[in-house]
This record gives C-alpha cells, sequence and structure tokens, in this order.
C-alpha cells in the first residue's frame, strides 16, 4: 500500500474561517471525509463510517489524518511573530500528484518561463548554485543561499530586485518558502504550499502566507498569490508521468534541480510514496 | 473607468483584454471572489443585484454584462471592433456575442467545478461545452471559407473577444481543445494582437526562434 508510510501525517482539510456545521464534504487519501464546525465552536473531522480522526487547527486551517500522528504539526516559528499579516488564499484544485504540487514549489529555473516578468523574466534565467541538505535533526529538507532576479517578486516589491529564498519541506506534502521581505529587510517573509492528498493524482492546494506588509490591501494579497499559483496549474496538470517518479530513468536531473533531488530523495528514503511512481516505466 | 475585478475570472479578464486592447486605462478594484464571496456582500449586491463580477462604473453608468462593457469600451475608443455594420457582420457579430454567454456557463461552469470546488453537474458542462465547442469550429471553418480570420469579419471584434477567454481555458475544467484546429488558430490570432495581455492560464505567445543557422567559428 503506497499509503502506509504516510498515512499518520498531518493534512490540510480546510480553512478555519469557512468552517460551518452543515461541514465540507472531502476526502483524503481516497477516504471520504466530513470536516465541520461542532457545536462547542470546535473544528472536527469525521471518515465514512462516523469515527472521529485526530484534529488540530494551526495556520489558518484545520488540519487531520487517517492514522495516528507521532507528533505534532510542524512549526513555523516566524507565524506567531506580530505584526505580521496572515493570508488564507483558499483552496485550488489540482488534477496531479500532491508531492508533484510541492516538488513544483520548489523549483526555481521555472519562474521566467511560467512567471513571465512576475517571478522571473528572459534574459535572467540562471539558477546561481546554492546549497541543499536534508537536515537529520528535524528530518527535513531545506535549500538555503537560493538567489534570483525578480522584475516583480512580491505585491509590496515596486521593481526588480534580486530576491533571496529558503526552501523547507517539513512534511511530504507540505512546503514552506521564506523569501526576502521588501519593506522589512532581514525578516522574511513566509508564503507556505499546504497540499491535501485526495488521490494519487488529485489534490487540493491550499496556500497560505504571514507577511509584513501594512500597505497592500488583503483582497490584492490573496490575488497575486492565486495569479502566481494558477499560472502553474495547467503545467501540473499535463506533466508525464502523472506520479511523481523517485527512480532515475523517466527524467534526467539537471544542477538546477537539486532541491527537487534532494524531496525525491526524502521521499524515497521515508516511503512516502503516495503519489509517486517507484519504478520507471 | 473602474472595474470591479477578480484576477482568475475569464469575464473579468475579457474586459481588461477590451480595454488593452483598446488602449483604455481601467482603475481597477480587486474583489475577494474567492475564498471571500465579496461579490455576494452588501456592497457589490447594492450596485449588482444579480451577484456577479465584472462590474464596469463610469460615472451614472453602471454595467453587470460583461458582452455591454465589451460593446462600450469600442464604442468609446475604437469602433472598429464593431465591425462595419453591414447586415450580416453585425448579425454575426451579435450571434457570437450571445453565444459567448453559453461558454461563460458551460466551459466556465465546468472550470469553476474542478479548480475552485463550486457545485455543478460536471458531465453535463462538459458536454455541454464541447458541443458549444464544435459549433465554434465550424463557424470559424465556414469563416475561412469565406476568407476571413475572425468570427464576425476578417479583422477581430468584440464578438472574438467575448468568446476567447472561456474557450481559452477550457482545458482548466477538462476539456480538451486538442480536436480544433480551426480554433487554435484563431486563438493564436487573437494572442499575437498588439496590446493583447495575459491572463493565468492563457499565456502570451512566445517569440518563435530564429530559423536554424549553420554555426560557424564553434565546432
Amino acid at each position: 500500500m503506497p499509503r502506509e508510510a504516510m498515512i499518520d501525517e498531518w493534512y490540510p482539510v480546510g480553512l478555519f474561517s469557512q468552517l460551518d456545521q452543515t461541514g465540507r464534504r472531502t476526502a483524503l487519501m481516497g477516504e471520504p471525509i466530513d470536516v465541520a464546525l461542532g457545536a462547542d465552536g470546535k473544528a472536527k473531522v469525521t471518515d465514512g463510517n462516523g469515527r472521529a480522526l485526530p484534529v488540530t487547527v494551526r495556520y489558518g486551517h484545520v488540519w487531520s489524518s487517517l492514522g495516528e500522528p507521532g507528533k505534532d504539526l510542524f512549526a513555523i516559528p516566524e507565524a506567531d511573530q506580530p505584526g505580521r499579516r496572515l493570508v488564507d488564499v483558499g483552496v485550488v484544485r489540482v488534477r496531479c500528484s500532491p508531492l508533484r504540487a510541492v516538488e513544483n514549489f520548489l523549483d526555481i529555473a521555472h519562474f521566467p518561463f511560467v512567471h513571465t516578468d512576475i517571478l522571473g523574466a528572459e534574459p535572467h534565467t540562471e539558477v546561481q548554485n546554492y546549497k541543499v541538505e536534508i537536515r537529520e535533526d528535524e528530518d527535513e529538507v531545506w535549500a538555503t543561499q537560493v538567489q534570483f532576479y525578480q522584475p516583480q517578486a512580491a505585491k509590496s516589491a515596486s521593481g526588480g530586485i534580486t530576491t533571496e529564498y529558503m526552501y523547507r519541506v517539513p512534511a511530504p506534502t507540505c512546503s514552506i518558502l521564506y523569501k526576502t521581505c521588501p519593506p522589512r529587510p532581514g525578516e522574511w517573509d513566509v508564503i507556505t504550499l499546504f497540499v491535501q492528498p485526495l488521490a494519487e493524482d488529485l489534490c487540493d492546494v491550499w496556500p497560505w502566507m504571514a507577511l509584513y506588509d501594512d500597505e497592500t490591501p488583503m483582497t490584492d494579497l490573496i490575488h497575486f498569490q492565486q495569479m502566481i499559483f494558477l499560472q502553474d496549474r495547467s503545467i501540473l496538470e499535463n506533466q508525464i508521468p502523472a506520479l511523481l517518479p523517485l527512480d532515475p530513468g523517466m527524467e534526467i536531473p539537471t544542477r538546477a534541480d537539486q532541491t527537487s533531488v534532494a524531496y525525491r530523495r526524502w521521499l524515497k528514503r521515508h516511503n512516502y510514496t503516495y503519489g509517486a511512481q517507484l519504478v520507471a516505466q | 473607468m473602474k472595474l470591479y475585478d477578480y484576477i482568475l475570472s475569464p469575464s473579468c479578464y475579457t474586459v481588461r483584454l477590451m480595454a488593452a486592447l483598446t488602449g483604455v486605462k481601467l482603475d481597477i478594484r480587486p474583489v475577494d471572489f474567492h475564498p471571500g464571496l465579496e461579490h455576494r456582500g452588501p456592497e457589490l449586491m447594492a450596485l449588482n443585484p444579480g451577484g456577479s463580477i465584472p462590474i464596469l462604473e463610469d460615472g451614472d453608468l453602471i454595467l453587470t454584462e460583461s458582452s455591454a462593457m465589451l460593446v462600450y469600451l469600442a464604442a468609446r475608443a475604437a469602433p472598429e471592433w464593431l465591425g462595419s455594420g453591414a447586415p450580416e457582420q453585425a448579425a454575426r457579430l451579435q450571434q457570437w456575442l450571445l453565444f459567448s454567454h453559453r461558454l461563460t456557463a458551460n466551459l466556465g461552469g465546468a472550470r469553476l467545478h474542478d479548480m475552485l470546488l463550486r457545485p455543478g453537474d460536471i458531465d453535463l458542462l462538459r458536454t455541454q461545452g464541447i458541443a458549444a465547442l464544435r459549433e465554434l469550429e465550424a463557424g470559424l471553418f465556414e469563416q475561412s471559407q469565406r476568407g476571413m480570420r475572425f468570427l464576425a469579419s476578417d479583422r477581430p471584434t468584440v464578438a472574438d473577444i467575448a468568446c476567447f477567454p472561456y474557450v481559452a481555458l477550457a482545458p482548466d475544467g477538462g476539456v480538451s481543445l486538442d480536436p480544433y484546429p480551426a480554433i487554435r488558430l484563431w486563438s493564436r490570432a487573437i494572442r499575437s494582437l498588439d496590446g493583447f495581455i495575459e491572463m493565468p492560464g492563457i499565456h502570451r505567445l512566445h517569440e518563435l526562434k530564429p530559423d536554424p543557422q549553420p554555426e560557424t567559428g564553434e565546432a
């Protein structure tokens, strides 16, 4: 069963701010689930047989699991810093592997071609060398010292700047991006991609942000992130093979793909294969 | 001119695109359509009891139908987008302008269902969407037999701009454009217009690579 090793992980299943007592019918790794607000004001998640599933509410979202999570949801200490705007971007469904959605988020080389004139532009297409590691203590994938020229890095950026990035993968279907914060040098903006695996080739993606930006209206922040993610959606839906290959053969990585290589290696090490293809076909 | 706008809405994009093509500057007022459902809130319901966006406001004039907005922008800034007025052309222009509402309902409905989880009978929406695409394909082919590249004329009109976004975004709702060569050529012709702008899911035309030349000086 490909989902075995991933079954005890936490997954996002809804925006807490949008819950009501009627509930939201959705799915987690092929199982129908129901996410609702209980009479006590707390989020409740039940599976198809009415069994109550574990629940935690964090980073604007309700999180649940089909198994028994052995640890708390990963920490994002920056999310608790005072003065940040917390942005619920809302759900977007994508017909792709949940692991493909995360891998695309980690890729820098596609910025000039997919997010043209926003996150990248020709001829500034080179990905400078950066550092990638699997941190053993935290058991997370990290990419640091990533630099990229961006015409409009954020809603709060007024012109082209060289942006510095850090990427972090703390769970198989979640990634956190730390990015230069134009209005507050020295701090990092936090942009996350939380992915709810509905099936091995279907997912609901819940982007979320914690930004220092006192100027931009909330709706503009939401639209900026939705615009970026929707530029990726059609590409994600057309990737072949649909499942993320973990064995070399089908896709040949290059130097610009080092974060992707580390992510795939980390997935394979943990047997996180829900949404993955193991033997090259 | 103020446009109540949502970046991912094809109906809003059609107005932004028309404004760009005719050189009209819009004052954009973003609406939190998703996830906030702001278009159903009191401020926008007072402006448009129909509860839809886009809404275009210009002085006393408030428009809530995107086709009317296209006609208004063209009439103000670039009347050539309204066609010559010759009977057949005027009729075809109206025909496709009204036809575009079917695309909004079926292809647009399939896209909202698949992408933003809005309710709908997805199989029915796709079936109706495919029927509409076949009709458009036949219409464009017949125009090409008349020596015309666009829906109503040999130059683009508001009818082309009204139909283009929902057609171009059909794959977002699980409807492929692969079977329709006339639609793909038409889409390419629209994307190559001066002043064309993109929206997420509708990409600009990339420069064609230069013709291959034998390289000199390198072995």
